[in-house]
């Protein structure tokens, strides 16, 4: 006899009404609210006289668009400001809660969801935002939606969905020095594909996820779509209960206790069947960098940049090409050998506390190549202050990065932080699509502890060699 | 919106896979609060250089598939972020049918909700529309009858009967979620409130 995942579990308790094609509509507990998928989602309830069924089932941050210096001025006239601006009349139009800018709780939403006890175990969470899947970490059913579905949960807190196939992730072994769960997630993804686990709601378990932190989780989650599944998920835990308890919306008291009999019961069981499994030994990997234009386009820092004349199938041969070309790199070529100009750690992926202190370990009392711009960008102003008071800033400063204050910055390059085009960039984010950090920009996707070794050297390095 | 049951027009091919939600909508647009008129900022990177004069070898630019209605590419097309604003700028271009060998979930998506045909075809009715693509031949999609025809050949497909629904009769999916569910979406939200009143504790972020 099966049993039931843990999809299946939080799939079940929020199952309003169940249609005979088994499409079902679905109740969503919690909504993050960003500047640049809501304005047309509140535009259409404003137009049609809607009200926001529960207002305060959501949150509101700008993230996306906002700079990351000059904070304490207001910011430029211009379409950022104009977009920010609009998320904050459409929040105070609807009672939604609003965290602004200059605020201590401000951040990447997939950042301080978490932070404040907004993200819990067994929640159905979404976002307009496709790296909602971060929030997964905590056994919740979180995925990325359109600004149209968008609207459907401000006016009636559900989403018609059908249910996704499941798949396992099994994480066996302990990552060796050096290798962090970006490594793990980016050999995951060369391995199966970006579009391996579409139609699927992953749930990574195994021993190496369960002996990691909850922001290494998250990262894990984050870049779950990066292989083309919106949800990917992780039982919850003592290591989850632990984050989360204290939290500003998290329960307390005998609540607390009695959320957590509930969350206990969520693990899948252990005859439960996924539809799929896949399994990969963290204890023989490398640090992996991408060299191609899909975060599949990765490899072990450790080998040279593949040919596609070696490649056997005919499309997977031209986007290497393509992909190449646009990377300005040849086949043969030592990755280690590839020069970089800018350096940029943070995003929702690697812009947490434990990324910037590995970064940090790496980049003490050294200092950044001349030919090398970089910059730390936090995740939350909130990881800021906890990074300050661990002195992190000071030695991110003297080695010569760039503090920042928290936001998007160029993980998407909305704001001033971009690369020009031609630039190359050691990256801690989750995608490097053509353009994706500037036009014409290219990025190269690694673990904050890479990403800080490449900043040292001026090419992309095994972090693993520097420390000797 | 209105619905629609049959489209007929040029295909323009696209044979590449994995094109991201980035290339099809660069993130710089994303800054605009409306969804009219996206249709220029459509694959911008693609279709026009650095001081905004269109690339003459880009599909898009190259008549007659600048009137194209479709668009045939790879595997996995519109991958990537959430933004609906790529769906609206295909629509806004005029494209009423995308055909893929697999989409991005949330592109596909987004699509149902536009109007626009996310239409998966496989092996070789994939090669057949891509071919018929380069030929130049006239697409026409038949919601009604499930069926492609790609010059003189017909194809057959399969589409999920709420997207079909929601294609061919334009809904306003909250307007029907408020007419007929309300009720029992306010019984679920009781039910839940006494089983797991921790969610719904009025608390300040
Ligand atoms: S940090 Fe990057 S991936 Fe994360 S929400 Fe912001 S733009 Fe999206």
């Amino acid at each position: 006899m099966g049993g039931s995942t843990l999809y299946d579990k939080v799939w079940a308790g929020h199952v309003v009404k169940r249609d005979d094609d088994g499409s079902c509509l679905l109740y969503v507990d919690r909504h993050l609210v960003q500047e640049v998928s809501s304005p047309q989602a509140f535009a259409g309830l404003i137009a049609r006289g809607r009200r926001v069924r529960r207002p305060e089932a959501h949150l509101a941050v700008a993230d996306h668009a906002v700079p990351t210096s000059g904070r304490d001025r207001p910011l430029p006239d211009g379409l950022a400001a104009r977009q920010v601006a609009r998320l904050e009349e459409n929040a105070a139009r609807f009672g939604i809660p609003y965290i602004p800018l200059r605020d201590a709780r401000h951040g990447i939403v997939h950042v301080i969801g978490p932070e404040r006890g907004f993200t819990l175990p067994g929640i159905t969470l979404v976002c307009g935002d496709s790296h909602t899947c971060t929030h997964g970490a905590f056994g919740a059913i979180a995925f990325g939606i359109g600004s149209s579905e968008c609207e459907m949960v401000l006016a009636t807190q559900c989403l018609r969905q059908m249910p996704q196939r499941r798949m396992r992730v099994l994480l066996h072994g302990r990552p060796g020095p050096g290798v962090a769960v970006k490594d793990l997630v980016l050999a995951l993804i060369a391995r199966i594909g970006v579009g391996g686990a579409v139609g699927h709601a992953v749930e990574f378990a195994g021993a190496a996820v369960a002996a990691m932190s909850m922001d290494a989780r998250m990262t894990l989650c984050n870049m779950t779509i990066e292989a083309g599944a919106r949800i990917g998920m992780i039982a919850p835990d003592d290591t989850t209960f632990a984050y989360l308890e204290g939290r500003p919306m998290a329960p307390r008291g005998a609540l607390w206790e009695r959320a957590l009999d509930h969350w206990r019961g969520l693990p899948s069981d252990p005859g439960a069947v996924f539809d799929r499994e896949v399994s990969l030994d963290a204890g023989t990997l490398a640090p992996y960098v991408t060299w191609g234009t899909t975060p599949e386009e990765a490899a072990p820092v450790t080998a040279h940049i593949p040919d596609p004349a070696a490649e056997p199938d005919p499309d997977r041969r031209a986007r290497m090409r393509r992909s190449l070309a646009y990377m300005d790199l040849r086949p043969g070529t030592a990755l280690q050998d590839v020069a970089i100009d800018r350096v940029f750690i943070g995003s929702c992926t690697n812009g947490r506390l434990e990324d910037l202190r590995a970064a940090a370990a790496v980049v003490a009392g050294r200092h950044v190549d001349s030919r090398v711009q970089a910059m730390v960008v936090p995740g939350s102003a909130a990881v800021r202050a906890a990074a300050e008071a661990e002195g992190l800033d000071r030695v991110f400063r003297d080695a010569g990065f760039a503090w920042r204050e928290a936001g998007c910055s160029m993980c998407v390059a909305m704001n001033d932080d971009r690369l020009a085009p031609g630039e190359r960039c050691a990256s801690t984010s989750n995608r490097n699509f053509e353009g994706r950090q500037g036009a014409g920009g290219r990025t190269h996707l690694m673990s904050p502890a890479m990403a800080a070794a490449a900043s040292l050297t001026g090419h992309l390095t095994d972090v693993r060699e520097l420390a000797r | 919106m209105s619905g629609w049951t049959r489209l007929e027009g040029l295909a323009a091919p696209l044979p590449a896979n994995d094109i991201d939600t980035d290339v099809i909508f660069p993130a710089r647009y994303l800054l605009l609060l409306e969804k009219q008129g996206l249709g220029r900022y459509l694959f911008h990177g693609h279709r026009f250089g650095r001081d905004g004069s269109p690339l003459a070898d880009f599909v898009l630019n190259r008549p007659p598939y600048d009137r194209a209605r479709f668009l045939v590419a790879g595997a996995n097309f519109g991958c990537g972020s959430s933004r609906e604003h790529a769906v609206w700028a295909l629509a806004d271009f005029g494209i009423g049918c995308v055909i893929a060998r697999g989409f991005g979930e949330i592109f596909a998506a987004n699509c149902a909700r536009n109007g626009v045909l996310a239409l998966r075809l496989e092996d070789d009715a994939h090669a057949h529309a891509m071919a018929a693509a380069r030929a130049g031949e006239t697409f026409a999609v038949d919601l009604a009858a499930r069926t492609l025809a790609c010059g003189d050949i017909l194809v057959p497909f399969d589409i999920d009967t709420r997207v079909r629904r929601a294609l061919m009769q334009g809904l306003d999916e909250i307007g029907f979620t408020e007419a007929d569910d309300m009720t029992d979406i306010a019984r679920f939200e009781d039910q839940r409130k006494d089983r797991l009143p921790w969610l719904f504790q009025d608390i300040v972020p």
